[in-house]
């Protein structure tokens, strides 16, 4: 393989991906590959594979076949260090999944000081940091059931911040959001994408794709279907996309 | 048929009785901490994929539950004997109870750990926690809050059991009746007394655990959730 | 001291273990019928009589079973009652599993749907029966499962029967390991009598639990 200068490698890369539960063939031959500072989204109807080719980056799926490679850690081999591939990849779930017995504050110092092994009184210092970023800095002592959804996210958010990860991967944070509360965590994840953070999501929200993702990968039966700049999105190429964009879903 | 009891003539051995309570206290106060401690390994051995880990403590729970704690006593006092091994009786019935409780304390834990959603554990994976943090850090605590009641009233029937350990002359408060009342022969009077010790110890207990789950779950004490 | 164990030593063992199961019948019947009692008492309209079963449950449930066996024996004595062993461990194990079985009844009956409740209610049905053609009826589905969870504990509870001089399968091992002295294998070969005896049950009520847990799921609203 022909070796490139680092900051030009994709922080994340797909190739030729394979995938089945069961009889079921989820990921047919996926490639894509997100850049340093990239946004990418990752759309489609649902059962297309988007959300299964999103864990399979963070290993939370194995692959059947093909390569995967994030942050140099080699993902589709048995052998790789699911530790250190976890502490460059954050992850964010659409059920938030907070540890409900412990306060925000410790939440987020919790793998700070277990994982990397960071004194309290600096990891308590990260967790103000990490919640002013997603302006939550007055719910450092409140426990998870105290706060809202939108919140709850957010504050989700934070914990992967504060383990200072390469990249960002969002897995339907606002499917469980009303709209209003939807607003405030893709608010936060917009201010994220503006100071550079790499980043993929798997969302619903065209018009918020659309507004933030550098780049569309397209999802039809576990196939790229269509990928592009965002602008694939007013103007597609393939049917089923003009057909997808076209239910509705566009719409912000 | 006349009734008649002489409790003043049992009462004055009241020393002996508070002494037997205490040393009643204490062998469940060892019993439930080792067979807490043997009953959560049992219960993650029982969630590993290594399938002969798995099936022992399936066998160890199964074996336990199934046979009589009296005869479990025995098997150990003159299992140990016949390895020529020597130990007072105290710490024989502490091994029986510890081994006896263990196996239910399992079955609870186990129940508690699938109690724990599965978005807990990716959530924490995610995160680069080990296996091991994952159990201590994620799990465990809630785990516990889940089955508190359960484990608790297990652990008080584990007191309530302790009486049995009289039958290798192991000194608790069941043992000090059955001397006493061969002294008085007041056997009846003798029970009652004991019986309402007893009571008395399975309210005491209660009381701790309540006191316990409030030091055990901050949460629960902050948000008002009653255990 | 000597010998070694023999077919007659077995036999003892086997009637031994057949009067096990037969003081367990005994316990399951008396504690079942008294447990009913308890049962409908715990949830009675009247506040003093459900203090008092309350009362009797907590204070069996706060006492070990062999205390109350002792009780049994030697109070019915000190009341000038000369009971046999067997009518001593009956009346005792049937206190004591009557508090369990009630108190587990009662939380069968209280787990019946409240609008199974409020529709008798509405049917202009007595109370009689509201509970004998609506409420148990169901309350008996859900506690087979638990019940026969119970059934273990009593066959391993008659084990303290042999405390009070009653030969089941626990004291007619005693009695064949005085003449023989090999404990470790008597005690051995009674454990596993006992296992045979209760894995069964056990596995009968976990395959009915599993049973129903699926029947209520799919009653569950969607």
């Amino acid at each position: 393989m022909h070796q490139n200068a680092p900051s030009s490698e994709p922080i994340v890369s797909l190739r030729d991906v394979q995938k089945s539960f069961g009889p079921l063939r989820v990921l047919d031959g996926v490639s894509f590959a997100v850049q340093r500072g990239e946004v990418l989204a990752l759309i489609g109807r649902s059962g297309s594979g988007k959300s299964t080719a999103l864990r399979c980056i963070d290993r939370f799926e194995k692959v059947d076949g093909g390569e995967i490679v994030v942050c140099g850690h080699r993902v589709d081999r048995p052998d790789v260090d699911l530790r250190a591939l976890r502490q460059d990849v954050g992850i964010v779930f659409q059920s938030y999944n907070l540890f409900p017995h412990l306060t925000i504050e410790q939440n987020i110092t919790l793998a700070p000081c277990a994982v990397k092994g960071i004194a309290t009184a600096q990891a308590r210092d990260l967790a103000r940091k990490v919640l002013a970023q997603v302006g939550l800095e007055e719910k450092l002592h409140a426990y998870p059931e105290q706060l809202s959804g939108g919140q709850q996210q957010r504050a989700a958010i934070a914990r992967s911040l504060a383990m200072q990860p390469k990249v960002m991967l969002f897995d339907e944070v606002t499917s469980a959001l009303d709209p209003e509360l939807t607003a405030e965590v893709l608010k936060v994840i917009e201010q994220l994408a503006a100071d550079g953070m790499t980043m993929v999501m798997v969302t619903h929200e065209m018009g918020f794709a659309k507004g933030i993702a550098d780049r569309i990968v397209f999802m039809h039966r576990g196939k790229v279907h269509e990928t592009g700049p965002a602008s694939i999105l007013t103007s597609p190429t393939t049917p089923e996309l003009t057909q997808f964009v076209g239910t509705g879903n566009l719409k912000s | 048929m006349s009734l008649q009891l002489d409790f003043p003539a049992v009462l004055e051995r009241w020393p002996s009785f508070l002494a037997g309570a205490v040393l009643t206290l204490e062998l469940a106060a060892f019993a439930t901490v080792l067979g807490a401690l043997l009953g959560t390994l049992a219960a993650v051995g029982r969630g590993t994929h290594n399938a002969l880990i798995a099936g022992a403590s399936k066998a160890y729970v199964e074996t336990i539950r199934n046979t009589p704690l009296l005869v479990q006593i025995f098997l150990v006092y003159f299992g140990l004997a016949s390895l020529g091994l020597k130990f007072s009786a105290f710490a024989v019935a502490v091994a029986a109870l510890t081994i006896n409780v263990g196996a239910y304390t399992a079955e609870i834990m186990r129940a508690g750990f699938e109690a724990i959603p599965r978005g807990q554990i990716e959530a924490a994976e995610g995160l680069a926690l080990s296996r091991l943090q994952i159990y201590w850090h994620i799990i465990l605590l809630p785990a516990v809050e889940k089955v508190y009641p359960a484990l608790t009233s297990q652990f008080v029937l584990l007191m309530l059991a302790s009486s049995v350990c009289s039958q290798i002359s192991a000194e608790e408060l069941t043992a000090v009746a059955n001397y006493i009342q061969s002294d008085t022969y007041r056997a009846f009077e003798t029970y009652i007394i004991v019986a309402v010790l007893y009571v008395i110890l399975s309210l005491v207990m209660r009381a701790g655990f309540w006191g316990l789950g409030l030091v055990l779950f901050p949460r629960r004490r902050r948000l008002g959730t009653p255990l | 001291m000597g010998g070694h164990l023999n077919i007659n030593h077995l036999m003892f063992l086997g009637q031994g273990a057949l009067w096990t199961i037969g003081l367990s019948v005994i316990a399951l019947i008396g504690g079942g019928i008294v447990g009913f009692v308890i049962a409908l008492a715990r949830i009675s309209p009247l506040k003093s009589v459900r203090l008092a079963s309350a009362t009797y449950v907590q204070l069996v449930q706060g006492t070990p079973l062999l205390v109350i066996l002792f009780l049994g024996y030697f109070g019915l004595a000190a009341i000038g009652l000369k009971v046999s062993p067997l009518t001593a461990a009956s009346a005792s194990l049937t206190l004591y599993v009557a508090a369990y079985l009630g108190e587990i009844w009662r939380g069968c009956i209280q787990s019946v749907p409240k609008p199974q409740w409020e529709a008798a209610e509405g049917l202009a049905l007595s109370r009689t029966q509201r509970m004998s053609k609506v409420i148990l009826p169901q309350a008996i589905r859900i506690a087979t499962p638990p019940t026969v969870g119970f059934m273990v504990q009593i066959i391993k509870n008659t084990s303290l029967a042999s405390v009070v001089g009653f030969v089941e399968l626990m004291r007619s091992g005693q009695i064949v390991n005085n003449s023989l002295f090999e404990p470790f294998a008597i005690y051995a070969i009674i454990a596993v009598t006992y296992f045979a005896m209760c894995y069964p049950l056990s596995l009968f009520s976990q395959r009915l639990e599993r049973r129903m847990g699926r029947g209520r799921s799919n009653l569950a609203p969607a």
